[in-house]
């Protein structure tokens, strides 16, 4: 095995990503659509070139290397195995156009089937297969390439949610001590998956580290939106985070911030009480927002919700009984209060918010 | 479940179905039953008969071998005055045949653009039944192209990307993935370029001329016995129609396109 070392510059695209996956590791790209995930498995892939682009996989440089002879297999959430090919043969496609022959290829498609799981379909056309089914033999198919690195799009986004968690588990074996690119919107994806994450914005990486550090504490909107936290970013003023017209106390963590240094408060949409009036007494962080969605989840419901500057969209987690006594509708005023022993502020690193004329 | 259409388009459709029926009807109550035998067993018929078949089978496999990397050129790449190519590619399509052989005698022909050249080098194409060939193929590509043109922009590119990955060379992509995936287009479009093949008139007489066994085809056959013998007329026109009408079958019949038709 073998590291991946990636420079995704489409200028064009206004994308400009360097990223590192050390060997036998995996990294999750995270973030938006249309944010230039793909467009970097593309460039590692040689399915887009670009001068100012530059792979190299365990040191050898494959700027110039075909898509063909870089040993970069790609899994995408579409199976897209070949219709005209039983599930064996689609197994054995990479070592047969490898140049093995036809019995070695085959008993090597039969490992793969038996690795994912999926043997008794080897006789059956692709056409035959649920969709489950059709991506383990994917990842069977694109294992048996024997690649050096791994680039996985988003394998589980088509999937019924009944048969990823067993999905997931087998990605989990087989990608063990392979070197792996994966782009995934799941946090869920991230944390089993993925030695470390980078979040990717416009083009950027915003955010970049260990898996849990970045969902647990997490500085880009994004990571805070996918790990189901509300984010507020500013500057650190006298004791309290400013931003966006708000005032925000929390706890530091024991971490030293400078006057003025950019930061970013992190609190959970269960920390947030929702009051019709002004609720006085002791929460210190008390904002008025305008309801703007309501989300049933299970036992609670979720309440989304935009400061009066319109530029921050915060979430509280509330029962149904609240909704009904606030009389809780999109457009309606309230107050969102939270405890500011609930609320963790963090150094904010590189600035991933945009100018504030935005 | 299906909607319901307006019952007045019954008529238009059954005028025209009618339209295209009736003289088919009207051919085969024409034919000479009691001499039929022997009207499509005279040794010029058997002559045009077997040229047409001959002729027709060389040309679709030159439209085949040419034809298939001219339409994944135009679906899979591109360059500058593209469009104009495919449109120029297309133009034996709607331009009289008769034009055709025109322009394919003043190319080919003892003096044409490259008469001189093939004469230099002792090739003499007009009026010979390589002539006849040749005709046929520059009638019959374009609809090869065009359905095999089709066919790959419908199949798209993603096969042949994960195939890339995997490992497989170009020439490999294309021999594994990229043909196999057009096949039943590639398939109708062989069969249309074989019937207009045999169909072929125009620019067959323009360019080859009508010396029995040599350039005169079926159809070129029917054409000049049309008024000294109307009864051998009828009987070889209901021939070509018999192997229109099996080409179509076998299309139809054909167990790729089929099981590819099939819901999955």
């Amino acid at each position: 095995m073998t590291g991946l070392d990636l420079v995704a510059r489409i200028p064009e695209r206004d994308v400009d990503l360097t990223l590192g996956v050390p060997a036998g590791r995996t990294l999750a790209l995270l973030g938006p659509n249309g944010a230039g995930k793909s467009t970097a498995l593309a460039v590692a892939a040689g399915l887009l070139r670009s001068p100012a682009c530059r792979v190299g996989v365990g040191g050898r440089r494959l700027d110039d290397v075909p898509t063909h002879h870089r040993g970069v297999a790609m899994l995408s959430q579409d199976p897209l195995l070949f219709p005209h090919l039983s599930v064996l043969d689609n197994v054995a496609f990479a070592p047969r156009a490898q140049g093995v022959r036809r019995s070695a290829a085959r008993a090597a498609a039969w490992r793969w089937l038996d690795e994912v799981g999926v043997s008794g379909l080897a006789q059956r056309r692709p056409g035959a297969l649920s969709g489950g089914q059709s991506q383990r033999v994917a990842i069977a198919r694109a294992l048996a390439a024997e690649p050096e690195v791994l680039l996985l799009d988003e394998p589980m986004a088509a999937l019924d949610v009944s048969v990823t968690p067993a999905l997931r588990q087998l990605l989990r074996r087989v990608l063990a001590e392979r070197t792996v690119l994966l782009v995934t919107h799941d946090a869920l994806d991230a944390v089993l998956l993925a030695d470390r994450v980078a979040v990717i914005e416009h083009g950027r990486v915003v955010e970049e580290g260990p898996t849990q550090q970045v969902l647990e504490r997490p500085r880009s909107r994004f990571a805070a939106r996918i790990a189901g936290l509300n984010l507020i970013t500013g500057r650190w003023h006298g004791g309290a985070l400013e931003g966006h017209g708000l005032r925000v106390q929390g706890v530091t963590d024991g971490l030293a911030l400078a006057e003025g240094s950019p930061a970013v408060a992190v609190f959970a949409p269960s920390a947030v009480s929702v009051f019709g009036n002004d609720p006085g007494g002791s929460p210190r962080n008390a904002w008025p927002v305008v309801v703007t969605d309501l989300e049933p989840r299970e036992d609670r419901v979720r309440v989304r919700a935009d400061t009066r500057l319109g530029e921050e969209s915060l979430a509280a987690d509330v029962t149904p009984a609240a909704v009904a006594d606030l009389g809780l509708e999109p457009g309606v005023r309230v107050r969102f209060a939270v405890k500011a022993t609930e609320v963790t502020v963090h150094p904010a690193g590189p600035d991933p918010e945009p100018p504030a004329s935005r | 479940m299906s909607i319901s259409l307006p019952r007045w388009l019954l008529l238009p459709a059954g005028l025209a179905a009618a339209y295209l029926l009736l003289p088919l009807v009207a051919m085969v109550l024409r034919v000479d039953w009691p001499g039929f035998l022997g009207l499509v067993t005279s040794p010029s018929a058997r002559d045009a008969l077997w040229l047409s078949l001959r002729t027709g089978a060389v040309s679709t496999l030159v439209c085949v071998l040419l034809g298939v990397p001219l339409a994944t050129v135009l679906a899979r790449t591109r360059f500058p005055g593209q469009g104009l190519l495919r449109s120029l590619v297309l133009l034996p399509l709607v331009i009289p045949p008769v034009v055709g052989g025109i322009a394919l005698l003043y190319t080919f022909g003892r003096r044409g653009l490259l008469g001189g050249t093939l004469e230099a080098l002792g090739v003499e194409v007009a009026f010979s039944t390589v002539a006849v060939v040749m005709a046929q193929v520059f009638v019959a590509m374009p609809f090869l192209v065009v359905s095999t043109e089709g066919a790959l922009r419908t199949a798209g590119e993603r096969y042949e990307v994960v195939a890339a990955t995997l490992g497989a060379s170009p020439s490999t992509v294309f021999r594994r993935v990229t043909l196999p995936t057009v096949l039943p287009g590639l398939l109708s479009g062989t069969v249309l370029a074989f019937a207009r093949s045999l169909g072929e008139f125009g620019a067959t007489i323009t360019f080859a001329g009508s010396l029995q066994g040599t350039t005169a085809t079926l159809p070129i056959q029917i054409y000049l016995e049309r008024v000294d013998d109307p009864d051998a007329a009828v009987a070889l026109s209901l021939v070509l129609v018999l192997v229109a009408v099996l080409v179509i079958g076998l299309t139809w019949q054909n167990p790729v396109a089929r099981r590819r038709r099939a819901p999955a």
